[in-house]
């Protein structure tokens, strides 16, 4: 419970640090319900009342937002997250939330979505804490002959010559830690110019902030040299796409409650039925933790992203896996979810993962067997067999998913469920329609 | 800090010894005529006035003391349980009040309180504690004369850990005093919080805040000793 000299207390620490550090600028950033970063700029004269009263702006161009009666809603600061920008100090950034003019969350508002996740999940005695590990391509900001063009053509590990993107990434984690957010690691992945960030472990509600200043941060220095940088799920057939593994964990009090020093591999009852719900749950989430057509380019078989809903502890087939923590630290127990792409709205997905898992704990779902075999030298009849089913193949398969979960509809709420499946359903009936290069290419000599 | 006027010299055992343990300086007047005479170069700090031996008396030195050429505050008035009705439409002569008999730990608060509020007095304004530099007005911290970076939370933390210089405390505490309980992150957002403090606060620096195993953090060592 904020108490109101604690609320004062934080804007005065905004207000006094922005009139301390010179800053001309304070930039306002919110998320719409696609994850799309949004924002607007104030003075510092403006600063107070934004703090108090929040700003007053029309919601209705905003993807999400728009609403039959009223398209007025406030953004409203949240103080704790003000930090100055690494590339300019002179202009200060702030989250905020959406609310209604009377005050009360604006339904269509992601925090406010993930928000009253976590608080189901407190109510529980619960805080949930991610992990994610971004992947992202570094491109010529010019397209090749209609194809992005990578800058290098380095691979897993790979120990490279300190060339442009490398430096990139070395400069985006510089300023992502003065920015506050710790980086675990950061590595060249797989396939050429993709590189990794990896973000060390917070609670959710501000892991999915994190996400939201990584993607501006990484997409924004490599502007300034010229190079385009996208988190794309899959911007060249026939390499590695780009996915967000997260990592997950659920604290009670001060222990880590996904871990029992009694039971088999250290996974609790509370873990165990998590996987369950998540596992049980995972096809009617997938539409929002892989929100898009291409998306789904991603999800296939032959490569590092999951197609079969299973689970095990080390498969890297697996679209969970629970890593194994060191035996020293039982704290690091955690389960690892392989769906999520770096181009989700991250606090919609946190909190239907959130949801699925409690869902399976309150439930008390059966954590069916670990799958240790690799799915992917399987052909789908044989998977078929094992009882393992696939994960939407496409966005249309993802949509039906959603549209018949009354659980994904609890946790988002009536407002973004309906605009999501609504904006969604749009979106596939544009690909459906559209004609692309593979048939060109292959009927119209041909046919 | 100056001192505070404690009306009357013979004030009730309990309000002297908080006064004492409290660190607040003060100086007993029974007449009126001593407070233009005791006045130290800056003023009285506020004044404490007990109106357990005589309520008229008592309210006499508040209206004194509330006079435009005067204007004391703030003024905490110590009163009779059974005299708390007599205070209405006399609101406008004290600040604060505490009713008699005394809880030792309540009066301890309403003084802090007091004295934080009109920013006078015991609240510090600046934490020096060697490289660190803290100045509480401005909401700005520093480590060897570099200014840090700290999100509003993570500045809490360390002004918090700072001014207890040398005490441990679990992250249960942290969390309710800094946080207030109201954090999605639970206990082990501390963890994050102090790695993320430790990380800023530079290679050279970061022993500051000590883990100490199985219990919880230290800052620093306690100077007294």
């Amino acid at each position: 419970m904020a108490t109101r000299t604690n609320t004062q207390s934080k804007i005065e620490y905004v207000l006094k640090t922005v009139k301390e550090r010179k800053v001309n600028f304070i930039q306002l950033w919110f998320s719409d319900v696609l994850g799309t970063p949004k924002s607007f700029q104030i003075t510092p004269a403006e600063l107070e009342t934004a703090l108090v009263e929040g700003m007053t702006f029309d919601g209705s161009a905003i993807d999400g937002f728009s609403r039959v009666q009223e398209s007025d809603v406030i953004a409203l600061p949240d103080p704790t997250t003000f930090c100055l920008l690494p590339s300019d100090p002179t202009i200060g950034r702030v989250f905020c939330d959406i609310n209604n003019l009377d005050s009360t969350p604006f339904a269509g508002c992601p925090r406010n979505t993930l928000r009253s996740a976590l608080d189901r999940a407190h109510e529980l005695g619960y805080s949930f804490f991610a992990a994610p590990e971004l992947e992202y391509f570094y491109f010529a900001s010019k397209l090749n002959n209609g194809v992005p063009e990578p800058l290098d053509s380095g691979s897993y590990f790979e120990l490279t010559v300190s060339d442009l993107p490398s430096q990139l990434r070395k400069m985006t984690v510089l300023a992502l830690e003065d920015m506050g957010i710790p980086v675990e690691y950061s590595q060249h992945e797989d396939a050429p110019s993709q590189h990794e960030i990896d973000l060390r472990y917070t609670d959710a509600l501000t892991m999915a902030d994190n996400v939201m200043t990584t993607r501006l941060v990484v997409k924004e220095i490599a502007s300034q040299h010229g190079v385009h940088a996208t988190f794309m799920p899959k911007p060249i057939a026939g390499v590695q796409g780009s996915g967000m593994h997260t990592h997950f964990s659920l604290f009670k009090e001060n222990r880590n409650a996904f871990y029992d020093s009694e039971a088999p591999w250290g996974l609790s009852e509370v873990a165990k039925h998590f996987i369950a719900g998540l596992l049980r749950h995972a096809p009617e989430i997938t539409a929002v933790t892989n929100q898009w057509v291409n998306s789904y380019k991603r999800l296939v078989v032959g490569y590092e992203a999951p197609v079969y809903v299973s689970w095990a502890q080390n498969n890297r087939s697996a679209l969970i896996r629970v890593p194994k923590p060191k035996s020293n630290n039982p704290d690091a127990t955690r389960i690892e979810y392989r769906a999520l792409d770096a181009a989700t709205n991250p606090y919609l997905a946190f909190a239907v993962i959130l949801g699925a898992g409690l869902r399976g704990m309150e439930m008390g779902y059966e954590l069916p067997n670990q799958t240790t075999e690799n799915l992917f030298s399987l052909t789908p009849e044989q998977v078929g067999e094992m009882g393992i089913r696939s994960l939407p193949g496409n966005l249309d398969e993802a949509i039906r998913e959603m549209e018949n979960s009354s659980l994904v509809k609890d946790v988002l709420g009536e407002h973004v469920f309906e605009w999501f499946v609504r904006n969604k359903r749009d979106e596939w009936a544009g690909y459906k329609t559209h004609v692309s290069q593979f048939e060109i290419e292959r009927y119209l000599g041909h046919l | 800090m100056e001192p505070l006027i404690l009306y009357p010299e013979a004030a009730p055992f309990h309000v002297v010894k908080t006064l004492e343990e409290g660190g607040y300086p003060f100086i007993g007047v029974s007449l009126v005529s001593r407070i233009s005479q005791l006045e130290p170069e800056e003023g009285w700090s506020g004044a404490i006035i007990c109106a357990d031996q005589n309520l008229d008396d008592a309210f006499f030195i508040c209206r004194h003391l509330r006079t435009k050429e005067r204007q004391i505050s703030p003024l905490l008035l110590v009163i009779e349980r059974t005299n708390l009705p007599k205070l209405e439409l006399r609101e406008d002569l004290f600040d604060d009040f505490v009713a008699l008999p005394l809880d030792a730990r309540e009066l301890q608060i309403r003084l802090q309180r007091l004295f934080f509020r009109t920013g006078r007095g015991l609240v510090q304004e600046v934490i020096d504690y060697g490289p660190l530099h803290v100045n509480l007005e401005t909401y700005q911290a520093s480590i060897g004369g570099r200014l840090l970076d700290l999100t509003y939370m993570e500045y809490q933390l360390l002004t918090f850990l700072a001014s207890h210089p040398g005490r441990v405390f679990d992250r249960e505490t942290l969390l309710s005093r800094v946080w207030g309980y109201e954090y999605y992150g639970g206990a082990r957002t501390v963890d994050v919080h102090i790695r993320r403090l430790r990380a800023k606060l530079g290679d050279q620096h970061e022993t500051l805040i000590e883990t100490v195993r199985s219990v919880g953090y230290r800052f620093g060592k306690n100077q007294r000793h």
